[in-house]
């Protein structure tokens, strides 16, 4: 198994889950339940999901100002992602994990890696280390799930 | 202050605004005037318990900070169906943002209750229609500020130096020409938050002008304007030639240079924005009427009791306000006339951020609020009919839809 090199965004507790690569970009306010961590936007192709406890891919997010408030809220009741991978780096949201530390909470690690390095990681149970880096699931391997198949 | 001279409390507002600009690529801090605190709105324990840690930290506000609405009417004007629990966290969540030392204005109209900044003034306001109204009509410069990043700024002093801080991102990029709409329609109280509707749809995040405007519509007509683009899409500037102040002339709005988009607004374009205002079809019957978002003004008071005149409304009705017109209503005795007729003042909150109409199974609401008519259907369950103040009153003495207003 090889890894991949991300970019730190916020430094936090390595991460392990079952990949969850989203299709469309997402609003966390009024997006994701913060009591459970459930996909809630109807109109979102991934609604009923669970971002809890994943490797969380976000090809991009839509902006609001209450999207720190919601991950802030997961990262307390347990319900937030194992690791979260960005496409780009949402200050916003990233400031749900910047004062999660401050409330001496431990966070998941959040990393920048291109979305175009994405699709592999579907069906796969990736681990996200404090360095940035990500455990490359094995091509053609059967943890490499939906991508094989598809 | 990130070392802690002036507490632990500061240096923590002062790490999370240093760490936000960074994330943001800020190349500096700027110095703020004053800041609008909308993040006293509980929306689960640790919004609450980050607020008590900024108070055992002894921090307190820098400047003038006032605060949005929270999930309490704390006037007693209203009751909210909250549970216990996230009622005491919610009063807890006020309590402490009054104890960092914000003005207990719990309005998101400030700019109506004293809280004006001058023009190029910066300043760190959170309430999508407040930093619409602050950047635009006022002229001071905001983001748009949330939760946490608002009173960390506001104890902190400052604020990360990007977006519409920088006079080079404020200039209007498209023209949105409303010229060849009925002079009629453009002076009717509708045209202003279903033009605002459209606009926000066809703006995004961009900065554009609005042109083709015959005189100054009055500052609550921009009010609805700015609320309602700003619930429709990203806004956070418009400027309006001839009207706002960084837009004397449709040539210095555009910064001297050549807007990218032309939008021309046809009749069709308006009538269909407004008909996108309401969600419930054809009914016949309506359950309760909603006004007040962004927070009325006196004077939209005055126009309210003019148009009930005296007589007994059929449905419940809510109107939403700060403290700042109550005082008024109070004084000049307009409130008890209001309520002997029906109406529910709700003071400090709004019906769309917390639970206070009745829960009813394919309700409808009818409200002359672009706002309202955005929020409402997910956050209360109602569908929405849209229609001018005329319209609200109107029906909501007959319990059943009564549209006479102009359509575009």
């Amino acid at each position: 198994m090889t890894a991949l090199q991300a970019e730190i965004l916020v430094a936090g507790r390595a991460g392990h889950g079952p990949a969850l690569v989203l299709d469309e970009p997402i609003s966390f306010w009024g997006g994701v339940d913060p009591k459970t961590g459930r996909i809630a936007d109807v109109r979102h192709p991934q609604h009923g999901q669970s971002i809890a406890g994943k490797v969380l891919f976000l090809p991009g997010t839509i902006g609001s100002s209450s999207a720190s408030a919601v991950l802030l809220e997961l990262v307390r009741n347990g319900h937030a992602p194992a690791a979260l991978v960005m496409h780009e780096p949402d200050a916003i949201l990233l400031l749900g994990l910047i004062v999660a530390k401050e409330m001496g909470w431990e966070t998941p690690v959040a990393v920048r890696l291109d979305r175009s390095k994405f699709a592999p990681f579907r069906g796969s149970s990736p681990t996200v280390a404090t360095d940035g880096s990500i455990s490359e699931p094995v091509p053609g391997s059967p943890s490499a799930g939906r991508a094989t198949v598809v | 202050m990130a070392s802690g001279e002036r507490g632990e409390g500061a240096a923590m507002a002062m790490r999370i605004v240093a760490r936000t600009a960074e994330l943001l690529g800020a190349p500096r801090l700027i110095p703020i005037a004053s800041a609008h605190i909308d993040g006293a709105l509980y929306h689960g324990d640790s919004g609450t318990l980050f607020a008590e840690k900024l108070v055992e930290g002894r921090a307190k506000v820098a400047v003038h900070a006032t605060l949005n609405v929270g999930a309490l009417d704390l006037t007693g004007c209203s009751r909210d169906r909250l549970p216990p629990h996230e009622r005491e966290m919610a009063r807890r969540m006020m309590e402490a943002y009054r104890t960092l030392g914000c003005e207990p204005s719990w309005t998101c109209a400030p700019y109506q209750a004293g809280h004006r900044p001058a023009q190029g003034t910066d300043v760190a306001w959170g309430e999508s229609n407040a930093v619409v109204f602050c950047n635009s009509v006022l002229g001071a410069r905001t983001n748009r500020y949330g939760d946490f990043l608002d009173i960390a700024c506001a104890i902190a002093g400052h604020a990360p130096d990007y977006g519409l801080h920088r006079p080079e991102n404020r200039r209007a990029r498209f023209v949105f020409d409303v010229s060849a709409l009925a002079p009629s329609f453009l002076a009717s109280e509708i045209a202003w938050p279903v033009l605002g509707s459209l606009y926000g749809r066809e703006a995004g995040n961009d900065v554009g002008v609005v042109t083709g405007v015959a005189r100054h519509p009055g500052e609550d007509a921009l009010k609805a304007f700015g609320a309602a683009a700003a619930s429709s899409g990203a806004v956070g500037l418009f400027h309006v030639a001839g009207v706002t102040p960084e837009a004397p002339d449709l040539s210095t709005a555009l910064g001297g240079e050549e807007p990218e988009r032309m939008i021309v607004v046809t009749p069709e374009m308006a009538r269909a924005a407004q008909l996108r205002l309401s969600t419930a079809g054809e009914v016949d019957r309506i359950d309760a009427v909603a006004i007040g978002s962004p927070h009325l003004s006196p004077r939209e008071f005055e126009d309210l009791a003019r148009l009930i005149g005296g007589r007994r409304l059929a449905v419940p009705f809510y109107a939403c306000t700060g403290r700042h017109a109550l005082a008024h209503l109070d004084k000049c005795g307009l409130r008890r006339g209001l309520e002997a007729s029906g109406v529910t003042i709700v003071a400090d909150t709004c019906v769309v951020v917390t639970p206070i109409m009745e829960e009813i199974g394919g309700g409808v609401l009818m409200t002359n609020s672009g706002k309202f008519a955005h929020y409402a259907p997910g956050n209360t369950g109602y569908a929405v009919i849209y229609g001018s103040l005329a319209d609200c009153v109107e029906s909501a003495v007959g319990g059943r839809p009564v549209l006479q207003s102009l359509t575009a």
